[in-house]
Parts: structure tokens; C-alpha cells; sequence
């Protein structure tokens, strides 16, 4: 399973077409047992590398989106106050220690992705997905769980991790984070595909998207990524659009000029960006594409 | 005597890995020095990689320290050619060394820009009737001159301070004026920290011990976050006269507050939030030295902000951000490219704030070009060539 060959192919089987370096960045995961941080654009897949690596090794997905305002009740833990005071109400008039046991249990607490993750026999995927947009504080107490993962609840003691889960950090970078984060993790910048493996991504996503067709998307693509745009379309939007050409039946780009500026809207999300891509520019770039 | 065969055998691998010990904490300290934050736990895993054989193919090992080693983009990309410069011989692009060396030795620094003033000055020095204005108002007064010499620096245009006691004392009183300013904001925007909406969960939460009966009711409040200043300097030929009193309120603003961003700009743009955050201001600005390359040219302000909204808005420009642009506004590039830009960089923060040091200067409107595609999307269009103008921004940034 170290071998970056294997993970490379098993990759590949499970849709996730990746550079080598990524392939030598998930052995080196494996084998040091640090975290992975993988940073870059907006869809260019980042948060599919988790899924995939998580196919990869047949086990669970657990993924925490971050966000402003992420605490420790939605990240780790939280008791179950409604149910325990209903619990409260019931065994009224018994034993106060005996109740007091019982409502602080396992069968009270709520698991929240970070405890699972902890908790499983097999070493699930967990997946920090844009870590940026939580707050600093919550930074440092995930850094504090990445190196003992171990929780301590105050009710109930101190529970381990039973496995050490893999673990997957992404990025837009709408934030700085802070260096020791980025010390304890492996790191990885995502980039674009070029259009070869871009080419492959297509054709290993959308049934029906023939070697030629994904090769002429993919070099459309490239071309409408080098255009002056707000929001440059990631590999998410191409798919959108290879699927959409797919399914119009088009089957060379060139047959159907009409069909391909109209559906460029798959890959333009602004206003502005619509507007600049004019007819001409979108006959322009087709025209480079061979 | 198969014992005696293998011993030497062992002590050679001794001696080997000795060696390549040595090589890789030489390595680590090369990446160090180029900015890297490389601690010891690092070093362990590197030497755990380099026996566990990735040491036997270059690429790969290069591959494998690259992901150890870097945690941002920028050492991503300068980390293959320090690699191959320090293991395989070949040159560094010279872009790759940036961040460390500071040497200062054949570049006009910043810092000779600050202290010296050399060429400008002395053509400003020609007509200096406003401070002669000034000091013979004090002089009037008699004894106040000794103790308010600060108060009669206060109106002076920075370009023509000419003495160098007195660009020091400017300096001094640029970044005690920053000083000033970053903590009445911060206070301020604590104590308007208040607006509450009960919170349902910790409420229930907080009165178990009461049966379940709201008695005790807990109330979100909203966070706020903290005004962030983001300043771009215009560090180019024309600013001359005024790049190193700004440089230095820039420091003090900087100076231990975690939000506020620096760059510099001439005819391409530098983030210099880490350069300038060093304690010693001198330091700070030797540190820059590296990018006076370029200064005392054009300046291309549209490109500039085309690079910083493309790389850099989306991480330091926050819904309360203030982008405070420092510059005279002669564009030498495209000036339909800079109102687009600022437009674009409209979009995103809350302010923008243009200080023009030459817009006191008598006679001077705001013909050029540039400065006329900026001006519709600007908040606020401020002289800031005396102390006095810098400090009148103040109330504006804390009404934010």
C-alpha cells in the first residue's frame, strides 16, 4: 500500500486522476502519520482527494466544514440537554447519583465529526474541509487534537483515539494560517490539471466523453482559464460542462460552435465574466483548439 | 574472522550516515535561512525518509522533502530550485533567494532612501516659505519653542524637512502617531461590542441544575471583527521625498498588530508584512533593501493592483477592511487598467482610502491620468504631507 504506483492506480480506479507528486504526498501521509494539508484555487478538487483517499482505503469519510464561528459543541461533542432533561423529569423522586450516572453516559452524548473520527475500530478519512474560514481559536484547538488525538470530556473522562485517522486539511487561503498549523502538516498545493490530465479527468468522469471531445474540452478550457476573468472555472465547472456538451450530443467541439458559446455559461459565473467572453472570444479560442 | 569482515563494513555505514547527517542539517539550515519554518520534528521525518530509501532517486526525494517542507505557496515555489542548488550543484534562479538575504550592498536601499533624501530634497529646498511661516510664529511666542519643537514639525511638508535631527524626529513621530492610532481603534471597537439574541442551546444548557427552567438566560453576541488596514505604498521615483516617512508609520502600524498588511509598489508589487514587522525600524527597512530595485522608475499603479487582487485580496482583505493606497497617482502604465482595478478592488473592502502627498501642493490638481480613473471609486481623497494630515485620519478610520 506505500507504494506510490498502487496509490497512483488505486486512485485512478476510484475517478481521482492525480499528479505524481500528489501520489508521493499520500505515501509520505501514511508512512510519517501526518496530516495533509492541501491548498490552491477554488475547484481544482481539493475536497475529492479526501473522498477518494477515503475509497482508496475502503473505510469512512468523516467529514467537519469549517466556518466563522465553528466551536468545540458542533466540531467534538455535546451532551444531549433536551434528552437528558427529559431524563431529569422521568426518574424524579430516585436515586440522585444513580441519575446523574445515567444522563452522562454514552447514550447522552452526541458524537460530532472530530470524536468519530477518534472513535472508529478502522481509521476513517477525516476530512477538515476549509479550515481558513474557522476562527483562530478554533485552529489552535484542532492543532492541540492533530498531535495527541486524544479528547478529554470532563463528565466522563479522557477518551483515545482508537485509530489514528487520516487526515485531510484544505485551503482557499481567504486566510492566513498560522505557521504551526502548517508545521505539523504535510503540504500540498493543488493546481490547475494541465490539459492532458484534465483531458483524463474528463473521460474518467462523464461516461460518453470519448478521448477527442475531452482533449478539445480541456484545451478549451486551458484557453478560457487564460482569459482576464473574476472567477476562473475549476475542474468542478468543466465536468459541468463536458457533461453538458455530453449530453447535447455534440461530439466535436467544431460541429457546434452555436451550442458551445451558449453553454459556456457552465464555466462563466459572473455577470462581467459573461459579458466578456463575447462571441468573438469564444469563436477565438475555438479556433485554437485543434 | 567473518566478524572482522563485517565490522569495518558497519563503521563505514556509520561514517555514511554521518555524512548525509551532516548534509541535511546544512540543508535545514539553507532552507531556514530562506524562510522557511523548518523545526526538528521535520528534521527527524527527513532523516526517516532518507533511509527508508527515498534518498536513492533525487526527484523523489525532492518530491518528499518538498511536501515536509513547505507550508505555503510561496516555499512550494521556490523550494525546487533551493533543492537542486544545494544537492544537485545547479544555480538558483535568483528569484528563489528573495526572502532571506538581505544584502543591501549593491542596491540603493530603501534605507538610504529613508535617511539620506538625497536628490529631492534639495530641489524642494528651493522654496521653503512655509516653514519659515512657521517658525517665526513660534518664535513669537518666546519660550513655547523649545518644548513644541514636535508641534512645529507637525506642519511641516515632509519634503522639506532637510536636516537630518529633524527627518529623525518626523520618523519618530510617524510611528508614534501609528502607535496611537492602532490602539484607540482597537478600544473602540470593543466597547461597541454589544447587541445580544438569546441562545437557545447554552440557555437550557446553564439551567439543568434548575430543573430545565429558564432562569438564567445566556445571550449570543455578535463578534466583531477588528478594522483591518491594508496599505499599498507607491515606492516609486516621484514618491522619493515621502516613501520613507511613510515607510515608518507603516512600521509603527504594523509594529505587534496582527491586522493590518504592507506592500510596497513601484513597477511591480512586494508583500512586506513580514520584512516590516522586524522590532528595529532600521532593520526593517534594510530588509527591504532587496526590492528599492526598480524604485526611482515608473509606476505602473494599474498592474500593481492587479497583482494584489489576483494573489492577495482574498487573504487579507476581510468585510472590514480599509485599503489605505499611498501614492501620487502618475501612472506610467495603462490608466483605463487602474480604474478597472479599482473598481474590482471597490467590490471587495469596505474603504479606500488614496493619500496624495502632493495634493497640498500648491496649484496641483488632479489632472494625470491615473489619479482621474482612480478618483470615482475612492472613499476618501486626503493630502498626508505633514504629521498633522496623517493624525487627521484618524477620527475617519475609527467612525468605520
Amino acid at each position: 500500500m506505500k507504494d506510490r504506483k498502487e496509490i497512483a492506480e488505486r486512485l485512478a480506479a476510484s475517478g481521482y486522476i492525480a499528479d505524481a507528486e500528489l501520489a508521493t504526498a499520500i505515501s509520505l501521509m501514511l508512512m510519517l502519520k501526518r496530516p495533509l494539508l492541501l491548498e490552491g484555487e477554488a475547484g481544482v478538487g481539493k475536497t475529492e482527494v479526501a473522498k477518494a483517499l477515503a475509497s482508496v482505503h475502503t473505510t469512512e469519510l468523516i467529514r467537519l466544514q469549517c466556518y466563522e464561528g465553528l466551536d468545540q459543541s458542533a466540531a467534538l461533542y455535546e451532551w444531549n440537554y433536551q434528552r437528558q432533561l427529559l431524563s431529569i423529569q422521568a426518574h424524579r423522586g430516585d436515586d440522585p447519583d444513580a441519575v446523574e450516572d445515567q444522563i452522562f453516559s454514552q447514550k447522552y452524548l452526541l458524537e460530532r465529526p472530530l470524536l468519530a473520527a477518534i472513535r472508529r475500530d478502522r481509521p476513517p478519512v477525516l476530512l477538515i474541509d476549509e479550515i481558513d474560514r474557522a476562527d483562530d481559536e478554533f485552529e489552535a484547538f484542532l492543532l492541540e487534537l492533530l498531535s495527541d488525538f486524544q479528547v478529554s470530556i470532563p463528565e466522563l473522562g479522557t477518551i483515545k483515539a482508537t485509530a489514528i485517522p487520516h487526515v485531510v486539511l484544505t485551503s482557499n487561503g481567504t486566510r492566513e494560517l498560522s505557521d504551526a498549523l502548517r508545521r505539523r502538516c504535510l503540504y500540498h498545493y493543488v493546481d490547475y490539471p494541465d490539459v492532458d490530465r484534465e483531458a483524463r479527468i474528463i473521460m474518467a468522469r462523464i461516461d460518453g466523453a470519448g478521448a477527442s471531445l475531452a482533449l478539445q474540452i480541456a484545451r478549451m478550457v486551458e484557453g478560457v482559464r487564460k482569459e482576464e476573468l473574476r472567477k476562473v472555472p475549476g475542474v468542478a465547472e468543466t465536468l459541468d460542462w463536458a457533461a453538458a456538451l455530453v449530453g447535447l450530443g455534440v461530439r466535436d467541439l467544431h460541429d457546434a460552435p452555436e451550442t458551445v458559446h451558449e453553454t459556456l455559461m457552465c464555466l462563466l459565473k459572473t455577470h462581467e465574466d459573461k459579458s466578456r467572453v463575447t462571441r468573438e472570444v469564444s469563436e477565438r479560442l475555438l479556433g485554437k483548439v485543434a | 574472522m567473518s566478524c572482522c569482515g563485517t565490522n569495518p563494513g558497519y563503521e563505514e555505514l556509520d561514517e555514511v550516515s554521518r555524512l548525509v547527517s551532516s548534509r541535511l542539517a546544512a540543508f535545514l539550515k539553507t532552507l531556514r535561512d530562506s524562510g522557511f519554518a523548518v523545526g526538528l520534528a521535520e528534521g527527524q521525518d527527513a532523516a526517516e525518509l532518507m533511509t527508508a530509501g527515498y534518498a536513492a532517486k533525487p526527484g523523489l526525494l525532492r518530491s518528499a522533502f518538498k511536501h515536509l517542507f513547505s507550508a505555503r505557496k510561496s516555499d512550494w515555489e521556490k523550494f525546487d530550485g533551493i533543492f537542486d542548488a544545494f544537492w544537485l550543484g545547479r544555480r538558483v534562479r535568483s528569484r528563489s533567494m528573495t526572502t532571506g538575504s538581505s544584502k543591501a550592498a549593491n542596491n540603493p536601499s530603501l534605507k538610504t532612501l529613508a535617511d539620506g533624501q538625497r536628490s529631492g530634497s534639495e530641489t524642494a529646498m528651493d522654496q521653503v516659505p512655509s516653514t519659515d511661516d512657521a517658525g517665526a510664529d513660534r518664535v513669537g511666542e518666546g519660550r513655547m519653542e523649545g518644548a513644541s519643537r514636535a508641534d512645529n514639525l507637525a506642519e511641516v511638508d515632509f519634503r522639506k524637512l532637510a536636516d537630518p535631527a529633524q527627518i529623525g524626529q518626523a520618523h519618530e513621530a510617524a510611528a508614534r502617531l501609528a502607535r496611537a492610532m492602532r490602539t484607540r481603534l482597537s478600544r473602540r471597537d470593543l466597547a461597541r461590542r454589544r447587541g445580544y439574541r438569546l441562545d437557545l442551546r447554552r440557555t437550557i444548557h446553564g439551567n439543568i441544575s434548575h430543573g430545565g427552567v429558564p432562569i438564567d438566560l445566556v445571550r449570543r453576541q455578535r463578534k466583531t471583527k477588528p478594522l483591518r488596514l491594508v496599505m499599498l505604498l507607491d515606492a516609486s521615483g516621484s514618491m522619493s521625498m515621502y516613501t520613507g516617512v511613510f515607510l515608518r508609520f507603516i512600521h509603527g502600524v504594523l509594529d505587534q498588530f496582527r491586522e493590518a498588511e504592507a506592500f510596497l509598489f513601484h513597477t511591480r508589487l512586494a508583500h512586506v508584512s513580514d520584512a516590516m514587522k522586524e522590532k528595529d525600524a532600521a532593520r526593517a527597512l534594510d530588509r527591504l533593501s532587496i526590492l528599492a530595485q526598480g524604485a526611482g522608475g515608473g509606476t505602473k499603479i494599474g498592474e500593481s493592483l492587479q497583482t494584489f487582487n489576483r494573489w492577495h485580496a482574498a487573504r487579507v482583505i476581510h468585510s472590514r477592511t480599509v485599503v489605505m493606497i499611498v501614492s501620487d497617482g502618475y501612472e506610467t502604465g495603462d490608466a483605463a487598467l487602474l480604474g478597472r482595478e479599482m473598481a474590482a478592488l471597490g467590490r471587495r473592502c469596505r474603504r479606500i482610502v488614496w493619500l496624495n502627498p502632493m495634493m497640498a501642493w500648491e496649484g496641483y490638481a488632479p489632472e494625470a491620468a491615473g489619479i482621474k480613473a482612480a478618483l470615482p471609486h475612492v472613499d476618501l481623497y486626503a493630502p498626508a504631507n505633514t504629521l498633522n494630515s496623517l493624525a487627521a485620519l484618524e477620527p475617519y478610520l475609527a467612525k468605520l
